[in-house]
């Protein structure tokens, strides 16, 4: 979408994470999803009267890999600070965060839209708690009552909030897929938008184009996918305009996006609501982050998305589409290439065979799979030697890509490499001429019918005929060798 | 009967006296006494006398877990006692059942100790008097128209009443010292760190800070070694390891400089405490220490800072109190009235006067102009005693201004504040101070003798207080609660 | 100097129902304690650091393990209005 004349968009993300550390940011309760509501709670992470909160460090270690794989300066040192409000789904009514004095600033995200690549500024991120879950008796309007779930409260959450850099819906989109591919990449969140492991919220405003003066900026809540992302902001920055264009003055609040009914809706909060009265938090002491700790993480850092996928592109003249398939998680994105090490040891643009295996695991792996994160690759019973001794098969023409997919799922249901398989089963492609020939030639002859309709111009006829042939070599023919030997005989008769 | 614990235990070694007696004993006392003394919230006799009989077993089986064996004490009802209701003395939390304990009342089970039951306490420990318990006031043994102090009234009124032979209560402000000097006992509040803050609901998160009372200071040191320690639950519990107090208690103080710090003796102090306690200066000097003179300047600062400092914090401490998952509901058609007529039934008026003045000093526009600022002049109070305490080995003076003085003789928020003028400097600087008895006033009152130390100093504390006990006697005389 | 509106205002953030009278005391003492608490603006603090810790600690974390939780049933046991498995409440109407 473009900006509608004469207006420029301003567009900053709010985004949050939850960290895939196995206890909570404050106390031991786990943080998996789905148990028993109330079941995964302790006094600390229920905020009973008395209890202390204590810092995990794994959260503040996925803070540190993500900032610096955002580019971000890790602070020498940072503080926890609380933030009021009241809400049911908030224990002590104040939410431990970072305020003042954050894990990280001044990072860069670059996403590629249409126009080219673009680096969007990162202000901060920072670490805090999670809050619980509210289930309403009904809708939030009509409900007598609700319902509050802790198991969510206490949870780490890693935020971070994007320069008012993006210009466009489109780019908001683009920034949020580019954020959630490096978490995912780099292990520290699941990037579960339906499941609510990543949230979004975004801060629009419209100004006079070219104008430097930033407009009255809203907070847009309430954003759990890509599309609804965009879908929002589109409709938001078409109310703005329009409400600018009537000499209407847009007033500072937030918004809820509906998705059903797909407009924003203004919540009516007031300016003093936001009074967070934030003060350093006093049960914690604050964190020196170590040097040497920050560079022992930087050592560990994975090869990020973006990077990867340009260098695969580039050596191995895969499509962007698949490159980006490829990196929805390191897991698949090493996988890949190992198995086209195990192929092509010089892992160059050698023809095929990075398409194929590319193919194979985008249109047959995934298919099998539970998921394309680390756990479900790992326990992949095709590890990617295997996928790579199958696809050598195919290539030198011993079986047929058919036929190849029948074996894949028995690899798959026994862990058994390709060669054993074929072997065992007899499925090696026939490609010998004189017994096709042979073949054919009966076929042919069992079906004078087809050839007349394939004379009078139906090309289907011919298709039915190598179905026959195909059941006659049950499944192991060569096609393509059918295909020209069937051709040759018809364009004979 | 009235023993302090080292001699009961000693009577237990020799079995001259068992736990169970004992306990019986004071729980006796307690059912014909407290009623009119008004120490206790809760009595948990079963438990106690489980725990008394289980303590007879070990000791009969010359294996007992340590010196706090069989000890009947009593715990403020600030601290978090499993399956046992805990206030904090207000109707807030009146039903309030915590499913875990504290760690301070985890390592006194360990210890062996028998817990009689719960005190009472001005409302989320707010006030030195105990007169804002949301339940019935406590009244000091030695003149039962009079307060005990606060907030840990209660702790102390049993201690000094015979109604335990020891007890906890928790500081912020001078709440176990100033009680502590109002009854005769000894009162100490360690460094801010020493002891964990798991289970202590929160007054404020940066001052408070969990001590015992005691009959006498070999008991006060063997309390607090008990409790003292790191805890992995609290963040801003100190590493370094406990002493063991009772080991250096003997060591005397000749030779020990002691800081009279000029800021101390004011105008309006009752004139009884000044003498009492420059009577105890010439016997902490003939014991061998040397006096010498200190300024604390920002000492007249310090009551302002605090009631800024307090306050913000509270407010934030106490804003889980809204009636969603425990303690008081007041019903409301929505939820925001729900949550604000319960607050404005479960808590008093010293209570919501703190928090209101807490959420003002916090809220935006205000927060450089007091919690900034008196964090600051915070700072100024610390580096005062950091270099006071670089020509001196202790600071003594005065507990309180004022002896115990009547029910509802203070009124008035600001002048009731002015009690704690001494005892609030030394929770601004995290450093640990003890209360012991240094005579009476006119009116046969008890008068208190602060020592305040460097921070992880407690041992030297101690040893002075100890040296000043045992050249005196004041402990030997008691109040008549027949 | 405290007015009115600020008081109901400090009220309403930390949801506290005062009654006329009670608005109007509470306006009184908060500025009569306000007054003592501004003689803070006297004290020289050019410089000054404020102390937000009494104790001079750092990094204090934990590791990352899983510890046992209490049961659905400890948890709930305080509730004031338990439904099932949830703390219940009543009706959020968004201001």
């Amino acid at each position: 979408m473009t900006a509608p004349a004469p207006y420029d968009v301003v567009i900053g993300l709010e985004v949050h994470a939850q960290l895939l550390t196995r206890s909570k940011m404050f106390c031991g309760c786990p943080t998996t999803f789905g148990a028993r509501p109330n079941s995964q709670t302790c006094p600390v992470c229920q905020g009973m009267p008395g209890v202390l909160p204590v810092v995990n460090r794994r959260a503040v270690e996925f803070g540190i890999r993500t900032a610096l794989a955002l580019g971000c300066r890790v602070n020498e040192a940072c503080r926890f600070a609380r933030k009021h409000y009241y809400y049911p789904d908030m224990p002590k009514n104040y939410q431990i965060s970072q305020y003042e004095e954050p894990l990280a600033e001044d990072g860069v995200l670059e996403i590629d839209i249409d126009g080219g690549p673009r680096a969007i500024g990162i202000q901060r991120l920072h670490l805090e708690e999670d809050v619980g879950k509210l289930l309403h008796e009904g809708t939030l309007e009509t409900a007598q009552a609700s319902l509050v779930d802790f198991n969510r409260s206490g949870v780490p959450l890693m935020e971070t909030v994007s320069r008012p850099e993006l210009r466009s819906p489109e780019e908001a989109a683009a920034y949020l897929r580019a954020f959630r591919a490096v978490v995912v990449f780099l292990g520290v969140c699941d990037g579960n938008m339906e499941e609510g492991s990543l949230r979004c919220d975004a801060n629009v405003s419209l100004r006079p184009r070219g104008s430097a003066r930033l407009g009255t900026k809203v907070e847009i809540k309430n954003l759990n996918s890509f599309r609804n992302v965009q879908r929002a902001l589109e409709f938001e920055v078409r109310r703005q305009a329009q409400a600018l264009d009537a000499g209407e003055r847009i007033v500072q609040e937030t918004r809820l996006w509906e998705a059903d009914r797909a407009y924003t809706r203004s919540m009516r909060s007031k300016e003093y609501a936001h009074d967070y009265r934030y003060f350093p938090e006093p049960d914690l002491v604050p964190l020196q982050i170590d040097r040497r700790w920050v560079e022992e993480i930087r050592t560990g850092l994975p090869e990020l998305p973006r990077a990867w996928r340009r260098r695969v592109v580039a050596q191995y003249g895969l499509p962007p589409y698949d490159a980006e398939v490829l990196t929805q998680s390191r897991a698949l994105a090493d996988y890949y290439e190992a198995a086209l090490r195990e192929w092509e040891p010089a892992a160059a643009a050698a023809g095929d065979r990075p398409k194929m295996v590319s193919n194979w695991i985008m249109s047959e792996l995934l298919r099998v799979l539970p998921g394309d994160d680390e756990r479900a690759i790992q326990s992949s019973p095709i590890p990617p030697r295997h996928l790579a001794g199958l696809l050598r098969l195919i290539e030198d023409g011993t079986i047929s890509g058919k036929i190849a997919k029948d074996v894949f799922q028995k690899m798959f249901a026994s862990g058994e490499a390709a060669p054993t398989i074929v072997g065992r089963e007899g499925l090696t492609q026939v490609a010998d001429e004189a017994a096709l020939s042979q073949i054919i030639a009966s076929v042919m002859a069992a079906n004078p019918k087809a050839i007349e309709d394939f004379k009078r111009g139906r090309t289907a006829a011919a298709k039915a005929l190598v179905g026959q042939v195909m059941k006659a070599t049950g499944g192991k023919a060569n096609p393509a060798l059918v295909n020209r030997l069937l051709e040759d005989k018809l364009s004979q008769t | 009967m009235h023993r302090p614990i080292h001699e009961l235990t000693d009577a237990y070694r020799r079995g001259d006296l068992t736990p169970t007696a004992v306990a019986e004993t004071y729980l006796a006392r307690i059912d014909a006494l407290d009623g009119r003394v008004g120490a206790y919230l809760t009595v948990v006799r079963e438990q106690a006398l489980a725990a008394a009989r289980e303590s007879e077993l070990r000791w009969r089986a010359g294996a007992p877990l340590g010196p706090l064996d069989g000890a009947p004490v009593a715990l403020k009802d600030v601290l978090c006692t499993v399956g046992v209701r805990t206030t904090c003395g207000s109707k807030m939390l009146e039903s309030f059942v915590p499913p875990y304990d504290a760690t301070t009342v985890e390592r006194l089970r360990a210890a062996g100790a028998v817990i009689l039951g719960k005190t009472n306490m001005d409302e989320f420990a707010m006030g030195s008097s105990t007169e804002h318990s949301a339940f019935h006031p406590t009244r000091n043994p030695w003149d039962l128209t009079r307060v005990p102090g606060g907030s840990s009234g209660g702790s102390a009124a049993a201690v000094a009443g015979a109604l335990a032979a020891g007890a906890f209560g928790s500081d912020t402000g001078g709440s176990i010292r100033q009680p502590a000097a109002f009854c005769g006992v000894v009162g100490l509040k360690p460094t801010y760190g020493r002891v964990s803050r798991y289970g202590l609901i929160a007054l404020a998160s940066s001052l408070d800070q969990i001590g015992p009372f005691a009959q006498d200071v070999t008991d006060a040191a063997l309390l607090l070694g008990a409790v003292a320690g790191h805890d992995r639950r609290d963040s801003t519990s100190i590493q370094a390891p406990v002493p063991d107090y009772s080991a250096e208690l003997r060591k005397g103080i000749a030779g020990l400089t002691l800081g009279l710090p000029d800021e101390y003796f004011i105008d309006g102090m009752d004139p009884d405490v000044e003498r009492a306690v420059r009577g105890a200066i010439e016997v902490l000097k003939g014991l061998g220490a040397r006096i010498e003179r200190v300024s604390l300047p920002t000492t007249k600062h310090s009551l302002a800072a605090y009631y800024v400092i307090l306050p913000a914090e509270a407010s934030s401490n106490l804003a889980r109190y809204d009636g969603v998952k425990f303690g008081l509901r007041v019903p409301g058609r929505d939820l925001v009235e729900m949550e604000s007529r319960t607050r404005a039934v479960g808590f008093g008026a010293e209570v919501k006067r703190r928090i209101m003045l807490g959420t003002y000093a916090l809220s935006a526009g205000y927060y450089d102009a007091y919690y900034g600022k008196a964090q600051s002049v915070r700072t100024l109070v610390r580096r005062e005693f950091a270099a006071a305490f670089a020509r001196v080995d202790l600071i003594v003076a005065p507990t309180t201004p004022n002896v115990a003085f009547k029910h509802g003789e203070k009124e008035d928020p600001l002048s009731m504040y002015l009690n704690d003028v001494f005892t609030i400097p030394g929770n601004l600087a995290g450093i640990p101070g003890v209360s012991v008895p240094c005579g009476f006033g006119a009116t046969g009152l008890p008068i208190g003798l602060q020592l305040l130390g460097r921070p992880l100093d407690e041992a030297r504390v101690l040893r002075a207080a100890y040296a000043y006990e045992q050249a005196t006697s004041w402990r030997s005389r008691r109040p008549d609660l027949a | 100097m405290i007015e009115r509106k600020d008081v109901e205002h400090v009220a309403r953030l930390t949801r506290l129902a005062l009654t006329e009278a009670e608005l109007e005391r509470m306006r009184e003492q908060l500025n009569s304690i306000l007054a003592h608490l501004d003689t803070l603006r006297a004290v020289d603090t050019e410089g000054v650091p404020p102390t937000s810790h009494a104790v001079d600690v750092v990094n204090v974390m934990r590791e990352d393990e899983v510890e046992p939780c209490l049961s659905q049933d400890a948890m709930l046991a305080n509730a004031p209005d338990r439904s099932g498995e949830f703390f219940r409440v009543p009706r959020i109407i968004e201001e």
